[in-house]
């Protein structure tokens, strides 16, 4: 563990960890936009494919980003480590699997309580997306943090991360509608996105065992 | 200007008499609308580029012509059931269908569902469309009003499916859970009818994913037409004898639309003429308008 550290030992230590970081960064951000591209299938036999659906989905997908940003910045002050980093897959990772085993139940209650498909879609997708969404968004902050060793660099360390991650949700917009939901269910698709993730968790703790 | 350019001139108006004069144009949520004039036929268009869709045609001076044979194979339907006193049209058009269909059958209750308000106004303000206490329209994601409507417990006797884009049909309108939603709807002898295109590996998708709702249905393909309108009564199909019947007790009300409903019941047949090793499309996994370019 990290405890008992100087600030300037967790710095050294985490510099050498850099290529890990910018891979796992890199899985996140496929991931996020995988999901949410799946998400429109996933409630369009509920709430349609109107443009209201996109509408509720993509605003979900920013709130939660924009409080996992938050939640994940904050957690960074003290003594950041690959532990608690890698904990934050492993959370995403469950916070998926409600999406394959409850979707339709919770998207039934929904579509039965609520009358208007903008409403309920964007109810549902709350339900659905929110908890994961925020969870791998808090990544992305606690990334940089893991990853700057000076503040002159710290702009720099900060575009690496984003240019990495943002190609990341590219290539997972790219590849889901290009090829995956043609080759695969999509609980098949997003079974595998938590198998991933647990995958990403599980390294990036092993990490942090092995170096402490 | 040299002969050439005056022949390629010439050439972009022969090319622009074809497509028929624009008469108005609007973007609206779900897509670029045209409506286009050639003589005098008139034509809903979803504008996608160069290859125009017509989704529907109506002629000015004989509006009762029915000009798409799509539209009038749709009519098939009645052949299983010649008196329905409910109908549901999935995707309004221009309105031709349920405007004929009002005609034909006035105190029949007709629900339309068109996903696009602009479409009902274009429907309104260029082919004669007019709603009235009968015929309904619900402006309205069609997975949407089916759900609802299966749950408030509304029964048709007769379900059109209808619904196109300027590329093909929505996808979560193509798999077997919206299939069984519909199939749900129907009411004692009921009867589905769904137009649909037979090219591309799509169809052997689409033929499959009906066969696991439906079992049995008609496969209705008439000669030098690129569309197959699927007919299917979960209640088992009739004879050749029963449709011949109903074809002839049909015909004098729909001659005046151009249908040749006596033509039909020769081309209803069950033959699966697909590759029925094809998976189905679910909720699940319906990469629908991927496959339709194969």
């Amino acid at each position: 563990m990290v405890y008992g550290m100087s600030d300037e030992q967790i710095d050294t230590k985490l510099e050498r960890i850099g290529w890990l970081v910018l891979l796992l960064a890199f899985t996140s951000g496929f991931i996020i936009m995988s999901v949410e591209l799946l998400g429109g299938r996933i409630l369009a036999p509920y709430f349609g494919s109107s443009i209201y659906v996109w509408g509720s989905i993509i605003s979900i997908f920013m709130v939660a980003l924009a409080m996992g940003y938050l939640i994940g910045g904050r957690l960074s002050i003290n003594r950041p480590n690959l532990g608690l980093y890698g904990l934050f897959f492993l959370l995403a990772a469950i916070g998926l699997l409600p999406i394959v085993f409850f979707a339709d139940n919770a998207m039934d209650a929904v579509f039965s309580a609520i009358d208007d498909p903008r409403y309920g879609s964007l109810l549902a997708s709350t339900l659905l997306f929110f908890i994961p969404t925020a969870l791998l968004g808090m990544i992305a902050p606690y990334s940089v943090r893991l990853m700057v060793d000076n503040t002159r660099h710290s702009g720099q360390v900060a575009g690496g991360l984003y240019f990495v991650s943002t190609l990341g949700s590219a290539l997972g917009t790219l590849l889901t509608s290009f090829y995956l939901v043609l080759w695969f269910d999509m609980n098949t698709i997003l079974i595998t996105m938590v198998a991933v993730l647990l995958l990403a968790g599980s390294l990036a703790i092993a990490f942090n065992r092995k170096r402490s | 200007m040299s002969r050439v350019q005056v022949l390629a001139f010439a050439c972009l108006l022969c090319i622009g008499d074809v497509t028929g004069e624009v008469i108005h144009r609007e973007k609206s949520l779900y897509q670029n609308i045209e409506i286009q004039q050639r003589g005098d036929d008139r034509c809903l268009v979803f504008a996608v580029r160069r290859d125009d869709r017509r989704q529907s045609c109506f002629d000015t001076e004989n509006p009762d012509r029915v000009v798409f044979s799509y539209v009038r194979m749709t009519f098939g339907g009645l052949l299983l059931q010649p008196k329905p006193s409910s109908i549901l049209i999935v995707g309004l058009g221009g309105g031709t269908l349920p405007t004929a269909l009002n005609d034909l059958y006035p105190t029949a209750k007709i629900d339309v569902v068109e996903i696009d308000a602009a479409v009902v106004r274009v429907a309104e303000g260029f082919f004669n469309f007019k709603a009235n206490d009968y015929l309904k329209v619900a402006v309205q994601d069609a997975r949407v009003f089916i759900k609802r409507a299966a749950r408030l417990g509304s029964r048709y006797d007769l379900v059109i499916l209808d619904a196109f884009t300027g590329e093909y049909i929505p996808e979560h309108l193509m798999t077997r859970e919206f299939l069984s939603e519909t199939r749900s709807l129907l009411s004692e002898g009921g009867v589905v009818v769904a137009n649909t295109f037979s090219s591309s590996e799509l169809y052997d998708y689409e033929s499959q994913t009906y066969k696991a709702v439906f079992n049995e249905f008609f496969n209705f393909k008439l000669p030098a037409s690129g569309n197959r309108v699927i007919i299917a009564r979960p209640a088992g199909l009739p004879d050749r004898e029963t449709l011949e019947a109903n074809a002839r007790a049909l015909a004098p009300g729909l001659n005046r639309f151009g249908v040749a409903i006596e033509s039909f019941p020769k081309y209803l047949n069950t033959r699966a003429d697909w590759d029925q090793t094809a998976p189905i499309l679910t909720d699940q996994f319906s990469p629908a308008n991927l496959l339709k370019n194969r």
